[in-house]
């Protein structure tokens, strides 16, 4: 049970010139592409990050069901494309996502290990380690053994480090100076002794940096044992740490849900939504309401076929 | 970025994954399949095949749809209290006193509450969300009409809550996060049970989708 076939392809196994390829992988995203399909983005065991293209997934009746999406773990196989490759087959190896969305906190977790691991492999660059990390991840998030905040921090720790950029939390960052050391510069990659330590480094509590080894090296009974305002500390030095490394910044970090008591915000919109151009009383709707193309909902209205609406009976 | 009009910069004609769109017609004919190539899910196979079957229609069907598409921008707006398309302050639904007034159905977008509607299931009000949180795309709880949902339950009146967000993770993610306000405040909150699709076969269901299926399970004898 559990294996589906897509949608025909070429004729792969009587056609040879096809290349067609088998690996493990989980789903980081998905994108909507044309009517039915969507563009999956994959970190794969052995290729990295891999886009491919399901066709029909979206439809109602696709065999490739609830398998493509985000933080599934699945044995796919795909046929080579010139731009994106195409799923022929999928098989589930482990279900995550279900367990996942169930829990908020778990969910903004989730999201940021997927951004971060797309953003820190490379297409076709085989990444097994951080492969694996982030399936381990995900199945801790799924066990609630542990917060899942301290499971985002351990990921994004441990991943930025296999991507060689490991943080000090003891010894000097600059010049292995034996620590414990007070002064933390994320510039000069953790840790500093009073030497190095360059202007405007931060001082954050000995049992923060505690608590960020522990994460780092997977001692979870340091890490579980840990105080709250040491967590938001360390938190924030893992994200100022993450931002440091890459580029632009992680999208999704902002809206992880540290301690699950955020209530709803209030609305940002003072008025009522308009169609974009609806201008009224003067006011400039175009500063409230997105222009058309941003707007899912008009957007979506007006790229949809007009059905059949009755009265209600 | 094709050669276009000035000011189209801003509008790159490329599809999601980057493929740029080859503009293999003149002038107007290219500029047509490249507007209709930014409608959602439409595909340059699909914006060439939209822009011939227009050169080739009635050239009154195509004023009407011209017009149609004008007007549109200018009277159609969203409802003030659900967030539905409409053409007035509230939408049809809403003005209608036959409603259900105690119970909302919260959906995604304004085509969920026609897609509910066509079941005749529901006499209830609704709630358009404008979305689902999704945080790599940038869209947060408060990026989605949530704080309007909960002043609409201040008085009282609504005694049940159906949260019909999508079947996917974004969509399961956001009824996690309404749920956990929502069930504070002595509201019965339901979400439509997710299965196999009717004229399906049981073999070829994934592992979510029959769990699913399995977890909403009815009896069948009475
Ligand atoms: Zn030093
Ligand atoms: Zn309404």
């Amino acid at each position: 049970m559990g294996a589906c076939h897509g949608e025909p392809g070429p004729l792969v196994g009587e056609n040879a010139s096809v290349p067609l390829y088998r690996d493990e992988a989980v789903v980081l995203r998905t994108h909507k592409l044309g009517e039915a399909d969507r563009i999956i983005t994959l970190l794969t065991r052995n290729r990295g990050l891999v886009r491919t293209v399901a066709k029909g997934v979206r439809r109602t009746r696709s065999r490739f069901g609830a398998r493509l999406e985000p933080f599934m773990v699945i044995d796919i196989q795909c046929y080579e494309g010139r731009n994106l490759d195409t799923v022929t087959q999928v098989e589930t190896l482990a279900v995550y996502g279900d367990a996942i969305c169930r829990d908020y906190t778990a969910y903004t977790a989730a999201t940021v290990m997927v951004e971060t691991a797309e953003r820190l492999c490379e297409e076709h660059e085989p990444a097994t380690q951080q492969h694996l990390l982030l399936v381990g991840a995900l199945r801790s998030l799924t066990g609630g053994e542990h917060d899942p905040s301290l499971v985002l921090d351990a990921f994004l720790l441990r991943s930025i480090a296999i991507a060689g950029w490991a943080p000090s939390f003891y010894d000097c960052a600059k010049c292995g100076a034996p620590g414990p050391h007070r002064a933390f510069n994320i510039a000069a990659g953790g840790t500093v002794c009073t030497v190095c330590r360059p202007p405007g480094s931060a001082a954050p509590a000995p049992e923060t940096m505690r608590l960020l080894a522990s994460l780092l090296s997977g001692d979870w009974v340091i890490a579980d044992g840990s105080e709250a305002r040491d967590r938001r500390e360390g938190s924030g030095l893992v994200s100022a740490f993450l931002q440091w490394h890459l580029e632009r910044g992680v999208r999704s970090l902002r809206h992880v849900d540290r301690d699950g008591t955020r209530p709803p915000a209030p609305p940002r919109r003072t008025l009522p939504l308009k169609a974009a151009g609806a201008h009224e009383d003067g006011v400039d709707l175009a500063a409230v309401v997105p222009p058309l193309g941003s707007h899912p909902a008009l957007d979506r209205h007006l790229g949809a076929t007009q059905p059949d609406v009755r009265e209600p009976v | 970025m094709p050669p276009g009009r000035p000011g189209r910069a801003a509008y790159p004609v490329v599809s999601e994954v980057g493929h740029r769109l080859a503009r293999v017609y003149e002038g107007v004919v290219q500029d047509l399949i490249d507007e209709l190539g930014r409608l959602p899910n439409v595909g340059p196979k699909s914006a060439q095949r939209i822009a011939f079957h227009i050169l080739q229609a009635d050239p009154a069907d195509v004023t009407r749809l011209a017009e149609v598409l004008l007007e549109v921008k200018d009277k159609a707006r969203f409802c003030d209290r659900c967030g539905n398309v409409s053409q007035d302050s509230l939408c049809r639904i809403c003005a209608d006193p036959r409603r259900d007034q105690t119970s909302i159905c919260v959906v995604e977008e304004a085509k969920d509450v026609v897609a509910v509607e066509r079941t005749r299931e529901f006499r209830g009000l609704y709630h358009v969300l404008g979305g689902a949180i999704s945080p790599m795309d940038g869209v947060g709880p408060e990026d989605l009409r949530i704080a309007e949902l909960m002043s609409r339950l201040s008085d009282g009146t609504v005694t049940e809550i159906i949260i019909a967000t999508d079947p996917n993770i974004q969509g399961e993610a956001t009824a996690t996060y309404l749920s956990r306000f929502l069930k504070h405040m002595g509201i019965v909150i339901t979400r439509p049970a997710s299965g196999l699709p009717v004229g399906g076969d049981l073999e070829y269901a994934d592992e979510v989708t029959l769990g699913r299926a399995f977890e909403g399970r009815r009896a069948v004898n009475d």
